[in-house]
């Protein structure tokens, strides 16, 4: 070995322990890094790495069903047949979409709309094709099912109503959520999520959604789902259990039938209201499947407006159902006993103008129980101007007439009664003596609901109690389901003798030849039913017309036609149930309102819980049972 | 002294000499990386253990072939080797140019070869070869340093046209080590790093966009988590949430489920961590320490200038390997698509490490050899 030999070991060992060192260095750099990210650091990348790897997936949950106060469903769900299409496991996509076309109809949009869906999801997320599927297409694709790859068929829910038109108003109709409905709950961005739109739906939709469940998935980078971790189920939604009778409420319907109108039937006890129908109507399965444009446009420009709930909605002219109240207030007012009687020429003068009776001839001499059972208008003007208008108002609203009345379903109207103060303050001109007198008959000014009216003649019949109509056993409070608390009702303070006056007067109504639904009365043994016909004019007739004779209403256009309006109860012995009949443009509520009322309240004592389900427990039924069992 | 070392020993002492224990500890690593793919492939051998093994087989006898090989033929033949293999790989640019675009690898049909990772190995042999001509002095002269500047130059213009920037870097570390080892002057070594310095506004312009994107993601990774910078931090939130003792044997969840990228590849050592832990990762970066430790010592002990900066360079190189990977998967260094040796799948990676440890076991069966400059007995 040389001494250059040697040198050069020397250095290449200085120089080669120099890059081992270095080299030691930097491992043990990783190493430190190692310790930060495996140690120091660890915690925030577990949770990162569960992040990664857990997807929570919602389930949603059966919305609850809807029944009616004998248990009977009247909202429920039913399965929904669902086509999807899966393209990973879909050589050819548009080939099995032509296919699937020759067995359930696919037009060239919805066909344009699934293959842009399926470019833009994942190919292992299903893309639904078709919803709402018939069984009989279900077999055909299931039959088929060798030659449809990817294709798969899968149960959802649907609302469906039994009942289809009989009590859309009530019940309402669901629909997918509004971006404005969008509270940042997640159930309600999930696919195919339906809220409350009206009625019921929307009253109760927070309890009727129930809580959705969640599923746990561990999926993997992609998102395709590996396998479930853990799975909450969530609640179904609660049911609601109404007071409507929906066999009652479909024969309302029935007997509406063509004629655009409304009937409320109510316990006149609990303000439960059993009926509560408007025509026409419409279907709310369409809205559940959505509306096209022209269903839309048909439904919400027909004349007789199927959309409105002309129960609580629709304001009419009371017409003579008003003159209780008038009768009342003039009592309570002492300005008329039950004898005091007044002379009916068939018309009256005050001042410059001419009011006339529906009876041209007139009725002679008239006290309050003909004046009633026979409605002769020339009494009520007579008392009416005696009593004067702020009275007859104070005691209409004691009766719930002119306010909103609290129903638990949405889209109540008020109705008017009108006073001075209101005259001034909203038209801007005094009050005048005539327009007293024509208040008197229930027209003019005065506007009332079914509902209203209904609610009237329940608190007339109870002794006075001030029940409030609802529609639903129970009620919400903040979002929530309470059974619903009796209230003390503070009486109206109506003195009983001149309720009592009122209610006889109503008898002769139906009881007595000379009363004007003696016609329409209640023959059946064992039922009957009192109550005030009204007919509301909708047209000013002119003194050139009462010459030449006044247009009958069938030669008139429909929109002119009297309004036809029933108020009513029965039993007359033990009042249970009040109904309000108001057949819009019918003509004559003695000719036409008073025999559907007939009917109904036949069908409505027939079907009393105390004689169908004797010791049943039907909702809206905790005031005494009026066959006392 | 050791009047006997300087014969050349017969192929039975070779054999007797060879230092088993380094063998072992290879096949210790490549187990480590056998099971880990094992793992990636959710438990199962296919597709990547069975023929990891197999090519290891074919691997460490290629390995001991080396080894036995007299060390001078490797030294006469390392020009030629380093000539060979740089048409090889202006092969593989000029074929890649007019055909696949980046594509670096020639098909052999049983295996593809990537001549950039045999021309890491040839350019250690053909510094040593030249290095091995000079006294220390000599070779710092400015005169006698041009041709080794070429060696190493002219493979990293050719990897860096393919583009391949991860292997590039390498060469130059490497060959910077050699023309450390060798006796370059440490003013030169100033000059260079100015001189780079001042190159790297200019290198910029030549870069390709994704080469550029790749360091813009691993200076800030988290700006851009499902892009580029994905790969980065799903690496990083396996590995971290491996934590001290890891998840267990096939139970790494971000690996298993595919978040984490080319785990069988490039990334399988952050796989190890998750399994593992930090446990799992320090060890295997001891054993790593270990081999590594092992060339240096085997480096010390030669007696030529050749087998000393033969041995010391593969051991250099084996480090860059190990070091950059695992940087890389850390998100210490840009993605540069560095296999971590012995353990990562792929063929070439696999074969060239092997040869390198081939070589260095070579240096070792023929430490005691004096060997003249021209390549004979001294």
């Amino acid at each position: 070995m040389n001494s250059r030999d040697s040198d050069r070991q020397r250095f290449f060992t200085r120089r080669a322990a120099l890059l081992a060192g270095g080299q030691l260095g930097l491992l043990t750099a990783l190493v430190g890094r190692m310790y930060y990210l495996q140690v120091v650091e660890s915690e925030r990348y577990q949770t990162l790495a569960e992040e990664n790897r857990i997807n929570m997936r919602l389930l949603s949950p059966s919305r609850g069903r809807i029944l009616d106060r004998f248990g009977v469903p009247v909202a429920v769900n039913q399965q929904n047949y669902r086509v999807l299409i899966k393209s990973e496991n879909t050589p050819d996509v548009p080939a099995v979409l032509d296919r699937l076309a020759m067995m359930i109809s696919i037009d060239a949009d919805e066909k344009a709309r699934i293959l842009k869906e399926i470019r833009r999801k994942k190919k292992f997320v299903p893309v639904t094709v078709r919803e709402f599927l018939e069984w009989e297409d279900v077999a055909r694709l299931e039959v088929n099912a060798p030659d449809l790859p990817g294709v798969t068929i899968d149960v959802g829910e649907r609302r469906f109503y039994p009942n289809g038109f009989a009590a859309a108003h009530i019940l309402g109709y669901v629909g997918a959520p509004r971006r404005e409905d969008l509270t940042g709950d997640p159930l309600l961005e999930l696919p195919g999520f339906r809220i409350g739109r009206s009625g019921i739906e929307r009253a109760f939709d927070k309890p009727l959604r129930g809580s959705a469940g969640a599923s746990q998935l561990e999926v993997n980078a992609v998102g395709r789902v590996i396998r479930e971790l853990d799975r909450q189920e969530g609640d179904s939604g609660r049911d609601v259990v109404l007071t409507m009778d929906m066999e009652l409420q479909r024969t309302s319907m029935r007997r509406l039938g063509e004629e655009s109108g409304a009937i409320v039937v109510m316990d006149v006890e609990t303000g439960g209201v059993i009926v509560q129908a408007s025509t026409p109507s419409f279907d709310p399965n369409a809205f559940t499947e959505g509306l096209s444009n022209a269903q839309w446009r048909s439904l919400a420009d027909n004349e007789r407006a199927p959309l409105r709930n002309k129960a609580i909605a629709g304001e009419y002219a009371p017409g003579s159902t008003f003159k209780m109240i008038v009768a009342l207030a003039a009592l309570e007012e002492g300005v008329v006993s039950a004898q005091s009687s007044f002379f009916c020429p068939g018309h009256i003068e005050v001042g410059d103008g001419k009011f006339h009776c529906w009876r041209r001839q007139g009725h002679g001499h008239v006290d309050l129980s003909r004046g009633i059972a026979e409605s002769c208008d020339v009494y009520f003007y007579e008392i009416a101007r005696k009593v004067g208008i702020d009275k007859i108002s104070k005691m209409a609203m004691r009766f719930g007439l002119g306010e909103d009345l609290g129903l638990d379903v949405p889209g109540e109207r008020s109705g008017l009664i009108p006073t001075k103060a209101w005259k001034r303050a909203v038209i801007g001109q005094p009050w005048v003596l005539g327009e007293t007198l024509v208040a008197g008959i229930g027209q003019g000014f005065v506007l009332t609901t079914p509902l209203q009216l209904a609610t009237m003649t329940a608190r007339m019949v109870n002794g006075g109690n001030p029940v409030l109509p609802h529609l639903a056993r129970d009620v919400v409070t903040r979002g929530e389901m309470a059974e619903r608390q009796d209230k003390d009702f503070t009486p109206i303070g109506v003195n009983p003798r001149h309720l009592k006056l009122v209610m006889d007067a109503m008898t002769k109504v139906t009881q007595d030849p000379s009363g004007t639904a003696f016609a329409a009365r209640i023959r059946q043994p064992g039922m009957s039913m009192a109550g005030k016909t009204g007919t509301a004019q909708v047209r000013r007739i002119s003194q050139r017309e009462r010459d030449d004779g006044v247009i009958k209403n069938r030669d008139l256009d429909w929109k002119y036609r009297d309004h036809a309006l029933f108020v009513g109860y029965g039993p007359i012995e033990k009042p249970r149930y009040a109904i309000s009949v108001v057949v819009e443009h019918g003509g004559g509520g003695s000719s036409v309102a008073a025999p559907i009322a007939r009917d109904v309240m036949t069908a409505t004592l027939d079907r009393d819980p105390a004689r169908l389900a004797p010791g049943a427990d039907v909702a809206g039924l905790r005031g005494p049972n009026p066959q006392g069992s | 002294m050791a009047q006997f070392g300087t014969a050349a020993p017969t192929f039975r002492q070779k054999l007797l000499r060879l230092n088993w224990e380094l063998v072992l500890l290879i096949v210790l690593t490549a187990s480590i990386g056998f099971a880990m793919l094992y793992s990636a492939a959710n438990g199962s051998f296919d597709p990547w253990a069975s023929r990891q093994i197999s090519r290891f087989a074919v691997g460490v006898a290629l390995m001991l072939m080396v080894a036995l090989v007299d060390i001078r033929l490797w030294l006469r033949g390392s020009y030629f080797i380093y000539g060979a293999c740089l048409m090889l790989l202006a092969a593989v640019e000029l074929k890649g140019s007019i055909g696949m675009g980046a594509q670096r690898w020639l098909d052999l049909g049983f295996f593809q070869l990537q001549p950039s990772e045999v021309m890491k190995i040839t350019v250690i042999l053909a510094l040593a070869r030249y290095f091995h001509g000079f006294d220390v002095d000599e070779a710092g002269r400015l005169r006698n340093l041009w041709i080794p500047v070429l060696i190493v130059v002219a493979p990293i213009a050719l990897v860096l046209r393919q583009p391949d920037l991860g292997t590039a870097m390498v060469v130059a570390m490497v060959g910077g080590s050699m023309f450390w080892l060798g006796g370059a002057r440490l003013w030169q070594f100033g000059v260079v790093a100015a001189g780079v310095a001042a190159a790297v506004p200019v290198a910029w312009q030549f870069l390709h966009t994704y080469q550029k994107q790749r360091i813009f993601t691993f200076l800030n990774p988290e700006n851009d988590p499902l892009g580029s910078g994905y790969h980065i931090l799903q690496s990083k939130i396996a590995l971290g949430s491996g934590g001290l003792f890891g998840k267990g044997f096939l139970e790494g969840t971000q690996s298993h489920l595919n978040f984490l990228p080319e785990k069988q590849t490039d990334f399988i050592f952050t796989m190890l961590a998750e399994e593992f832990g930090l446990i799992g990762g320090v060890g295997l970066i001891a054993l790593y320490g270990l081999l590594i430790a092992y060339g240096v010592f085997i480096a010390f002990r030669c007696r030529s200038q050749f087998a000393r900066l033969l041995a010391m360079g593969l051991s250099v190189n084996f480090f860059l390997y190990v070091f950059i990977n695992i940087a890389m998967v850390m998100g210490i260094l840009p993605v540069v698509g560095v296999p971590l040796p012995l353990i990562s799948y792929g063929g070439t990676a696999m074969l060239t490490v092997l040869i390198g440890f081939g070589l260095i076991m070579s240096c070792w069966l023929h430490r005691d050899m004096f060997i003249n400059r021209r390549g004979g007995l001294a």
